[in-house]
C-alpha cells in the first residue's frame, strides 16, 4: 500500500516529462514546416513594414527558442495562447470542443465492444458452423476497410439512400437548450431532457459506428484468438468434462481471462481511434477537437495546432493508464502485487 | 405460418419504431419559415476586421447577413447606398466626405450613429488594430462629423478606397457595445446592424440567425436561416438530397448536373469574380519570351473547361473577367499550337528537345486543379514543354509566394469582389506587391503610376494599357473565370451574386 502514492508520483512525472517533449518537438516542426500564418493573412498590398507588424502581433518576430520560452511560461500558467483564426484562448476553445470528441469516442468505444465481443463469442460458440465462418468472413472486411470510407458509405447508405439518420452536427440546429457542459448526451439524459438526448443520439450514431467498426474488427480477432487459448486450458477442459455446457465455459470461465490482451490492445487502439476522429468529424460536420484540429492546420494556426497536439498527447497517456489500472482489476495477480 | 407472420409483424415494428425514434430525433429542413444551407467553409470568428477570417471572401456571405458594410453591393457588382447613402471626394481629392444613413438601429436597439461609422474607420485604420487592409483604411483620417455627414482628409489618395468599403473588412461595428465587452465578449455574442441576428451559434457546427426586427432595409423572406458547416463536398451534396438542407454550394460540376436535372432541385452555376490562373515567375527558362509565350499560345482554355469543368466558366486572357472594370476583349491570346512551336523553335527547343520546366499546383483546392494542369503540361508537351507536375498545400504556395520562391509556373485562383483592375492585375503583378510573382522593372514603370491617378478615365485606360503589355509579354498565364453552383430545392429562388456570398438575404421563394 505504502508503494501506491510512490507509483502514482512516478507516473505522473513520466506524464509530465513525456508532454513536455511532445510541447518541444511539436513547437520545433510546426515552425520548421512548410507554411506560415502570416503568409496566409498578407493583404495584397502590404508592404515591409505591414508584414512585419504581423508578425509582431503574434510573436513570431523572435527566434524559435525565445518564442518556445514565451510559450512554456505562458503555458505553466495555463496560458496557451490566443488562436490566429478564432481570435479565442486555445485551452477554453479545446475545453468547449473536447467533450464532443469524448462522448463521441466513447459511444464509438461501446459499439466497438459489443460488436467484437458478442460476434467474438458467437463465433467461438459456432465454430465449423456457418455463423462462424460468416463472422470471420465480415471480419476480414471490416478489418480492410477504414473508418473515414465507412463514414462516406455511411453518409450515402442512411442519409441518402435510407435517410433515417442525419448527415452532419451534433444536434437539430432548431433546437434550444441552456446546459453547463458540453457532454450534451450525458447532461441531457442527467435533465431528462431525453428530446434533446434522442436527437444528439441520432447525430452521433453514423459517425460513431464508422470509428467502432474496424476497432471492433481488432477486438473480435484477438478475443477470439484469446478464447480459443483459453477453452484450450486444463480448467475450461475440465470444466467441459464435468458437463459445463460450451456457452457457460466460453462466458463464465475463459472470457475474462481472455479479456486481458483483448483490453490491452483496445486500448492502444482506442488511442487511435481519437487520431481517427480527424476525419470522421470533418466528414459528419461534428464539431469536436478533430474537425478543429482539420481547421487549425489548414489556417496554420500554430497556438492551437500546438494545444490540440498535446491534448492528443494528454488523451494518449490518460487512456493508457486507464488501461493499466484496469489490467488490476481483471488480473488478481497484478491486484496482490 | 401465423407464428412467422407474428415475428414478421414484431420485426417490422420494431424497425418502424426505431427508424421514427431517429427521424424523429434528427434535423430535416422543412419549417416554411426557416431554411437551411449546408455551407462549404466553417465560420471561425466574429470580428469582421481582424485575422484570416476577414481576409476569406466565402465567410462575408455570414457577414453581410450580421453586419452592414459602409456601402452595399449588388449581385451584379454594383455598388449600391447601404450605411452611407453618399459618398465621394472633393474636387482636388485631398477630402472625403461620407454621408450616415438615418434611423439605422443595432440589433440591440440603440441607434447607429456616424460615431460608430468614425470609430470603426479609426480601429480599421490603427496599425496595431491588426486589420489586414489596414493600409487601406489608414489613407484617410482627421475625421469630423456634422450632422450626418462625416469628413476626413485624404493621406495619401487611394482610388478604390469606396470600393473597400464594400469589401474585405469594410463593416460599421456598434462602438459602444464592443468598448463594453470587448473583442472576447464580442466573439461570444456578436451584434450588427444587418438583416439577420446571431441567434445560436456552434463553431464547426451551425449558426442560427434569426431576421433583425430593427433592420432599415427591406425585409428578408425568412424568419430564420441556418448555416450547417459541412466542409466535405459528399456530405453538402447528401445534405440536400436527403432533405437535411435546402440549399448548398460549391458541389462538383458533375453533382451540380445530376441533382438539377433530376427535378427535384433547382440551381444555377454562374460566372462570379473567381479566376484561375498560372503565376509565371521571372526565373530561367521563363526569363526567355519566347518560352513565356509559347507556353501561353500552347493551352486550350476552352477545351479545359469543356472537358475538365462540364463548359462551366469561360475562358479569359488577362486577369480582367469580362464584368471587370478594366476588361478589354480586343486583347487575345489565342490557342495556337503552331505559333507556339514557331516561338520554341526560335529558342532551340522542340518537342524531341523540349525545355523543362516546373509547374506547381494544389490538388483538389480549386475544381479539378490537379486535373487542369495535367491537362495543360499535355498540351505544352505536344509544343516542345517538359513540365514536372509539383504538388502542394495552399498554405505552402502563400509562403513561397511571399518569399518568391514559387517554381517557374504556380497555378493559382485570384479573387476581386470589387472589380477594380488594382486589385486584381495591381496586386497580381506589381513587383512590390507581396503577392506579385513576375517582378521586372519594365512592368513595375507601367504599373506604378495608375497607383495614384485621380483621373478615373485614364486610370482604367492605363490599367487595359498594362493588361495588354502583359499579354504580349507572356507575364501571367490567365486561365478562366469560376462558375459557384449553387443547388437548391424546388420552391426557392437564390439570386447568384457575382461576389460569391451567399447572402441569407439573397433566398426567396418562389411566387406559385
Amino acid at each position: 500500500m505504502l508503494m501506491r502514492p510512490l507509483v502514482a508520483l512516478k507516473t505522473a512525472i513520466t506524464a509530465a516529462f513525456t508532454l513536455f517533449g511532445v510541447a518541444v518537438v511539436t513547437f520545433f516542426l510546426l515552425r520548421i514546416v512548410p507554411g506560415n500564418p502570416i503568409a496566409m493573412m498578407i493583404a495584397p498590398g502590404a508592404s515591409e513594414a505591414d508584414i512585419a507588424r504581423l508578425k509582431a502581433d503574434y510573436g513570431l518576430d523572435r527566434s524559435i527558442p525565445v518564442q518556445f520560452w514565451i510559450w512554456l511560461k505562458n503555458a505553466v500558467r495555463g496560458d496557451f495562447g490566443t488562436s490566429i483564426s478564432t481570435h479565442r484562448n486555445v485551452l477554453g476553445l479545446i475545453a468547449e470542443r473536447l467533450p464532443a470528441t469524448i462522448e463521441l469516442t466513447l459511444l464509438a468505444l461501446v459499439i466497438a465492444l459489443a460488436l467484437g465481443i458478442g460476434a467474438a463469442v458467437l463465433s467461438m460458440l459456432s465454430r465449423r458452423r456457418w455463423p462462424g465462418s460468416v463472422v470471420d468472413n465480415v471480419n476480414g472486411l471490416l478489418l480492410a476497410v477504414p473508418d473515414f470510407v465507412w463514414a462516406l458509405a455511411f453518409v450515402l447508405l442512411f442519409g441518402v439512400a435510407f435517410p433515417i439518420l442525419p448527415i452532419s452536427g451534433r444536434v437539430d440546429p432548431r433546437l434550444s437548450y441552456d446546459f453547463a457542459t458540453g457532454f450534451t448526451l450525458l447532461e441531457s439524459i442527467l435533465r431528462l431532457r431525453f428530446d434533446i438526448a434522442a436527437n444528439v443520439l441520432s447525430h452521433m450514431l453514423m459517425p460513431a459506428l464508422a470509428l467502432a467498426l474496424p476497432l471492433a474488427a481488432v477486438i473480435l480477432r484477438v478475443l477470439k484468438a484469446a478464447l480459443e487459448t483459453e477453452t484450450g486450458q486444463d480448467y475450461a477442459v475440465l470444466a467441459r468434462i464435468r458437463g459445463m455446457s460450451r456457452l457457460r465455459i466460453v462466458v463464465q470461465e475463459a472470457l475474462r481471462n481472455a479479456m486481458i490482451p483483448t483490453l490491452a490492445l483496445t486500448g492502444v487502439q482506442f488511442t487511435f481511434m481519437f487520431g481517427g476522429t480527424v476525419i470522421v468529424e470533418r466528414i459528419f460536420g461534428y464539431p469536436g477537437i478533430g474537425n478543429l484540429a482539420i481547421d487549425a492546420i489548414v489556417n496554420r494556426d500554430l497556438p492551437l495546432i500546438q494545444g490540440l497536439i498535446l491534448t492528443f498527447g494528454l488523451i494518449f497517456i490518460v487512456i493508457n493508464l486507464l488501461v493499466e489500472a484496469s489490467f488490476a482489476l481483471l488480473n488478481p495477480r497484478l491486484r496482490h502485487g | 405460418m401465423s407464428s412467422t407472420r407474428r415475428e414478421f409483424l414484431q420485426v417490422a415494428g420494431a424497425g418502424v419504431a426505431l427508424a421514427t425514434f431517429l427521424r424523429g430525433g434528427s434535423a430535416f429542413a422543412a419549417d416554411s419559415d426557416t431554411v437551411t444551407i449546408a455551407y462549404n467553409v466553417n465560420l471561425p470568428a466574429w470580428d469582421p476586421t481582424t485575422g484570416p477570417s476577414a481576409v476569406n471572401p466565402t465567410i462575408q456571405a455570414i457577414y453581410r447577413s450580421v453586419f452592414d458594410q459602409y456601402i452595399g453591393q449588388e449581385p451584379n457588382l454594383e455598388f449600391v447606398p447601404n450605411i452611407l447613402t453618399d459618398w465621394g471626394w472633393n474636387d482636388d481629392k485631398t477630402r472625403v466626405w461620407m454621408t450616415v444613413r438615418d434611423g439605422v438601429k443595432w440589433q440591440d436597439g440603440s441607434d447607429l450613429t456616424p460615431e460608430d461609422v468614425v470609430w470603426s474607420l479609426k480601429r480599421a485604420g490603427d496599425p496595431d488594430g491588426g486589420n489586414p487592409i489596414q493600409f487601406v483604411w489608414s489613407t484617410i483620417g482627421d475625421f469630423t462629423i456634422d450632422g450626418n455627414r462625416v469628413e476626413a482628409k485624404v493621406k495619401s489618395y487611394e482610388p478604390t478606397l469606396f470600393k473597400w468599403m464594400a469589401f474585405l473588412t469594410g463593416y460599421v461595428l456598434p462602438k459602444a457595445y464592443y468598448e463594453k465587452v470587448g473583442a472576447q465578449g464580442f466573439e461570444k455574442k456578436p451584434i450588427g446592424s444587418g438583416p439577420y441576428m446571431v441567434e445560436e451559434f456552434q463553431s464547426n457546427g451551425f449558426l442560427r440567425l434569426k431576421r433583425n426586427p430593427h433592420y432599415w432595409g427591406d425585409k428578408p423572406a425568412f424568419e430564420t436561416v441556418i448555416f450547417k458547416f459541412v466542409t466535405d463536398a459528399t456530405s453538402r451534396v447528401a445534405e440536400v438530397e436527403s432533405g437535411s438542407s435546402d440549399i448548398t454550394l460549391q458541389i462538383p460540376y458533375e453533382e451540380y448536373d445530376r441533382l438539377t436535372s433530376g427535378g427535384k432541385f433547382s440551381g444555377s452555376c454562374e460566372p462570379v469574380s473567381d479566376i484561375g490562373m498560372i503565376f509565371i515567375n521571372d526565373v530561367k527558362p521563363l526569363l526567355d519570351k519566347n518560352v513565356r509565350l509559347a507556353a501561353t499560345y500552347a493551352v486550350d482554355k476552352q477545351a479545359i473547361i469543356d472537358r475538365l469543368l462540364r463548359g462551366y466558366g469561360v475562358a479569359i486572357d488577362t486577369l480582367e473577367a469580362p464584368e471587370y472594370l478594366a476588361y478589354d476583349p480586343s486583347i487575345k491570346v489565342p490557342h495556337d499550337p503552331e505559333k507556339a512551336k514557331e516561338l520554341l523553335a526560335k529558342s532551340g527547343f522542340s518537342p524531341d528537345n523540349p525545355v523543362k520546366v516546373t509547374i506547381q499546383t494544389t490538388r483538389g483546392y480549386m475544381p479539378r486543379d490537379y486535373e487542369m494542369i495535367q491537362a495543360i503540361a499535355g498540351m505544352w508537351s505536344k509544343v516542345g514543354i517538359e513540365a514536372n507536375i509539383e504538388v502542394y498545400e495552399i498554405a505552402k504556395h502563400y509562403e513561397l509566394r511571399a518569399a518568391d520562391k514559387l517554381a517557374p509556373f504556380a497555378f493559382y485562383n485570384w479573387g476581386n469582389a470589387i472589380a477594380d483592375p488594382a486589385t486584381s492585375t495591381g496586386f497580381a503583378m506589381f513587383g512590390p506587391s507581396p503577392h506579385s510573382v513576375w517582378d521586372t522593372d519594365d512592368l513595375d514603370q507601367k504599373i506604378a503610376p495608375l497607383w495614384n491617378e485621380k483621373d478615373e478615365k485614364k486610370r482604367i485606360a492605363g490599367w487595359k494599357d498594362v493588361d495588354r503589355y502583359i499579354a504580349e509579354q507572356g507575364y501571367v498565364l490567365p486561365l478562366l473565370q469560376y462558375a459557384q453552383p449553387i443547388v437548391y430545392r424546388k420552391g426557392l429562388k437564390v439570386t447568384p451574386n457575382k461576389s460569391e456570398a451567399l447572402e441569407a438575404k439573397l433566398i426567396d421563394r418562389t411566387v406559385d
